[in-house]
């Protein structure tokens, strides 16, 4: 897709410590709209904790962050939600009790406008609007992902990899702006990897959705065969940004990874 | 029966095509019949015949303005769904011929097939074939445009190859407003001698050889069929067998086209099974692996259930297996066990019934490959009325068939109408009928071999038994010579162990050797969750297959299976193979044929290792993946011997 210059969120100098441990050590970066934007580093290095202050579910001690030119940093998640930014968890957190279906309708709750006692009722206006995200998570998210085999199944009950991939679906359902995704390929197989990694490309670029992509991944082939660019923390400190080729070649990346240094350049082809 | 009123015969002159009588078929419906329904985001969305007509215009005409002509060759591939039959009508309706490929064909198949047919058309589902005819396209100069239907996964596809079937419509519209009436002509054009399919057969020893078949061969196997057991337009039909299967050929295209039934298409290849029972089909045909699955299904949910529910089965299944065995003994059914009968059909055999999509079912085949007597009895204990049917894809499918009051399941019934079968003095099977297809494209020795004045010579050993009914033996070059000079069919042996839910393939094997043997492929879903039951940890299929506890549960099965045999064609020795066979290594064919010629170079130091005195065998070989890529493997295989 082509890139707009246009930037969508921006870090400024954020700060945050959680006791005498500083996981973010005033980051800076921006990302753009319509950019697959990853961000690695070895473990520990603030990758997680950086995501949570962009959603919301941590709120940083110093610095501020914008979406699409506001200033977000002390909204609560469900309202960074409403504005369009989705994520999905490293850990899978969904409702593995429930299905496939309900899980993905529960990422929609935020679109929906009927009340309590409408909804109840189930008549005229809230059964159209129930239809209508009906078809929205049929047509767009669960034929796109491939998961109509496992709509009515108990999401607790399915294979890692197909979690994985409901976890998506659920973020999609909110239709976002932005979606932030940590480690979508760990424990995945190599078939599985393959797949979601042709979904986010599918995500980023299909016309109908033309999301931004905050990708945190350690499987570096991937990182670098679909990201615009990269940026690289170690210790809560940004050591390197740029497209993939430059961040491969910086001395410091470089250096975290020591030990680390030949699986940085594997590539999956 | 109250349906055989409804069926009215068809007059099938040699002026007659499958797209004339579409277009009768379609005046009569128009948009007071449903033709077929496709489930789609979740919904099942009907299109009617009108739809159907208008849609097989437009494909039709817009592939003549691609440049496509009479007697050109169209090949197609990928799932099952409105879109495919769609253009498959389109090519015969232009008067060109139609060429089916397998959806999970490797490329060498592809390209082998594309190139062998001539064809100047190729219409597939998505980007995945798409990218088949990408790598191929400069090894096929004669293929000209390539038509693909899902957009998903194709924005980025600039090859000037390559035009969306929508954008084909589109064409075919403009020309029709041009040019009204030029789609009758051309469909009035066509003659019945016309060929209309060129399907490639899958060999189970050689190149696979297309049989060219007529519109005539197609609508009279279709109606001989119909005659021993009529179907109506109001029956449902589901579509999810390959096209590039003759059988699925005979039901959607003959038998649909004369019948008006409606075809139902499922959602994904991965959601047929929950779709067949949501459709709850009158008729159905299909290949023995898929019955195998069914009855697996079942087997691994009672091995899954409480206490109280399999005593249920199993009072209910012995009751049923005992009226199954009268029934086909032609003995008469005492009223006290129609009475049983019927309470097992309540309490159990109905549940069963709709769980496999079976509800509704008036007409069950089965066919292509050899289905083992286990499983018959299985579904006629639970009240499925479960056929043989034998036949080529050179007889344009079907040339016997059990009838409904005349089952043995251990042969494959009576030639349907205006066939006739004999046996050669060979013993080999031969039929004649107005099916019988023209020959190989381009293959003319191959031709003279397998058609002899009008005689199709099936490559099948058989014989008639007493009552009239045919038995096939086995592929005459498969047949075993045992020990004592006996000859014995190595697919009895396999089908019959099968039954077995823990063994997915076997290859039993024994012609001119002192003793029987065989090579298991265990399967990995239910051996796994035995294994997991009994905490037993494993983390792959070669790992599974070899841990000692699965030898002895493997030699157990097959102890119960030797107690039925003669002491001469009892296995003696097995080996749990590392992998399941599979068509992508050419261990089998796309309908799932063992090739024995060739699994036995392949495997050949696993049948030393069977015939001699060791107890392990040392195995070095690839394993190839569908896009291509190839897996080294070295393993040590146990060999097992099994008490007698």
């Amino acid at each position: 897709m082509a890139l707009k210059n246009e930037v969508q969120l921006k870090v400024q100098e954020i700060y945050m410590a959680f006791g005498g441990v500083q996981a973010l050590m005033d980051v800076s970066f921006e990302v753009k709209k319509g950019e697959i934007f990853s961000i690695i580093g070895p473990n520990g290095a603030g990758k997680t904790v950086l995501l949570n202050c962009i959603n919301g579910l941590y709120h940083p001690q110093r610095g501020q962050i914008y979406f699409e030119g506001k200033e977000i940093t002390r909204l609560k998640p469900y309202q960074r939600a409403k504005m369009g930014i989705s994520r999905t968890f490293q850990k899978i957190e969904l409702f593995k009790g429930t299905t496939v279906l309900d899980n993905i309708r529960l990422g929609r709750h935020i679109h929906l406008k009927t009340g309590l006692i409408s909804g109840s009722i189930y008549f005229g206006k809230t059964a159209r609007e129930e239809i209508e995200h009906r078809d929205f998570i049929e047509r767009e998210i669960i034929d796109l992902l491939e998961i109509e085999h496992i709509r009515d199944k108990i999401v607790g009950m399915l294979p890692y990899g197909l979690q994985k991939r409901v976890e998506l679906a659920r973020a999609l359902a909110l239709n976002p702006k932005i979606i932030l995704l940590d480690e979508p390929l760990a424990g995945l197989n190599l078939e599985e990897v393959e797949d979601m990694a042709r979904f986010i490309l599918d995500i980023n670029e299909e016309e109908r959705w033309q999301a931004t992509c905050v990708l945190v991944e350690h499987d570096m082939g991937v990182v670098m065969d679909i990201s615009h660019r990269v940026m690289a923390l170690n210790f809560g400190e940004k050591i390197a940004e740029g497209t993939p080729p430059e961040v491969q070649k910086n001395p410091n990346v470089i250096k975290a990874y020591l030990g680390e240094a030949e699986e940085l350049y594997v590539t999956r082809r | 029966m109250s349906h055989v009123a409804k069926w009215e015969e068809i007059e099938i002159t040699k002026d007659l095509t499958i797209p004339k009588l579409f277009l009768r078929s379609t005046k009569k419906y128009w948009d007071k019949k449903v033709a077929m329904r496709e489930k789609e985001f979740g919904i099942w969305i009907p299109i009617t015949w009108k739809e159907y007509y208008e849609n097989v215009k437009r494909i039709a005409l817009g592939m003549t303005s691609l440049g496509l002509e009479r007697g050109d060759k169209v090949a197609m591939i990928g799932d099952n769904r409105p879109g495919a039959l769609w253009a498959e009508m389109a090519a015969m309706c232009v008067g060109s011929v139609g060429v089916w490929l397998f959806q999970d064909s490797l490329i060498d198949e592809v390209q082998y097939i594309i190139d062998h047919s001539d064809a100047k058309l190729m219409v597939g589902e998505g980007q995945e074939e798409v990218d088949k005819c990408l790598m191929i396209k400069d090894r096929c100069p004669k293929l000209q445009k390539m038509v693909w239907d899902d957009p998903k996964g194709m924005r980025g596809y600039d090859d000037p190859i390559l035009i969306s079937l929508k954008e084909v419509m589109k064409i075919g519209e403009e020309v029709d407003k041009k040019e009204p009436g030029l789609f009758e002509d051309m469909i009035l054009k066509g003659k019945g001698d016309d060929i209309c399919l060129l399907f490639y057969t899958s060999g189970t020893s050689a190149l696979p050889k297309g049989a060219l078949l007529t519109h005539y061969n197609m609508l009279t196997m279709g109606q001989n069929l119909m005659r021993v057991d009529p179907y109506v337009e109001t029956d449902d039909f589901v579509s999810y067998l390959p096209f590039a299967w003759i059988g699925e050929q005979m039901m959607s295209i003959s038998c649909g086209i004369q019948a008006g039934f409606t075809l139902n298409f499922p959602e994904e290849p991965e959601t047929a099974q929950e779709n067949i029972r949501e459709v709850g089909p009158h008729v159905m045909f299909a290949p023995p692996r898929v019955y195998e699955q069914m009855v697996r299904n079942v087997q691994v949910k009672y091995l899954d259930a409480s206490w109280s529910k399999r005593k249920a089965y199993e009072f209910a299944m012995k009751i049923g297996y005992h009226v199954a065995d009268l029934k086909f003994s032609k003995k008469l059914i005492p009223w006290y066990w129609k009475a049983l009968n019927y309470l097992a059909y309540i309490g159990v055999h109905k549940k069963l019934k709709d769980h496999l999509g079976l509800s509704r079912i008036r007409d069950t085949y089965t066919g292509g490959a050899a289905m083992g007597p286990d499983h018959f009895r299985f579904f006629h204990a639970i009240g499925v009325n479960l056929k043989q049917i034998y036949g080529q894809t050179e007889i344009a499918g079907i040339s016997v068939l059990h009838r409904d009051d005349d089952i043995k399941f251990d042969t494959v019934g009576k030639p349907i109408p205006e066939t006739e079968v004999k046996i050669t003095p060979e013993g080999e099977i031969i039929s004649k009928s107005p099916s019988v297809f023209q020959g190989y494209h381009k293959m003319p020795e191959e031709t003279t071999k397998t058609l002899r004045d009008g005689w199709l010579h099936s490559g099948d050993t058989g014989f008639i038994d007493t009552e009239g009914h045919l038995v096939v033996f086995d592929r005459t070059k498969d047949v075993m010579t045992l020990n004592d000079g006996t000859k014995f069919a190595p697919q009895y042996l396999e089908t019959r162990l099968k039954f077995s839910p823990y063994i997915k393939d076997v290859w039993a094997i024994g012609d001119n050797k002192p003793y029987v043997t065989s090579v298991i492929c265990i399967d990995y879903g239910v051996v796994g969750k035995w294994a997991e039951d009994r905490n037993i940890a494993y983390t792959s299929y070669p790992e599974l297959s070899q841990m000692p506890e699965v030898y002895e549960l493997v030699k157990k099965e097959i102890v119960k299976m030797n107690k039925d045999l003669p002491p001469v064609a009892k296995i003696k020795k097995f080996v749990n193979l590392y992998k399941e066979f599979d068509a992508d290594d050419d261990e089998l064919t796309r309908t799932r044929k063992l090739r024995r010629a060739f699994v036995e170079d392949r495997y050949k130091d696993i049948v030393n290792g069977l015939y001699s005195n060791t107890n392990n065998v040392h195995m070095d070989t690839t394993i190839t993946y569908e896009d291509g890529r190839v897996v080294h493997i070295k393993t040590d295989l146990r060999v097992m011997e099994v008490p007698q």
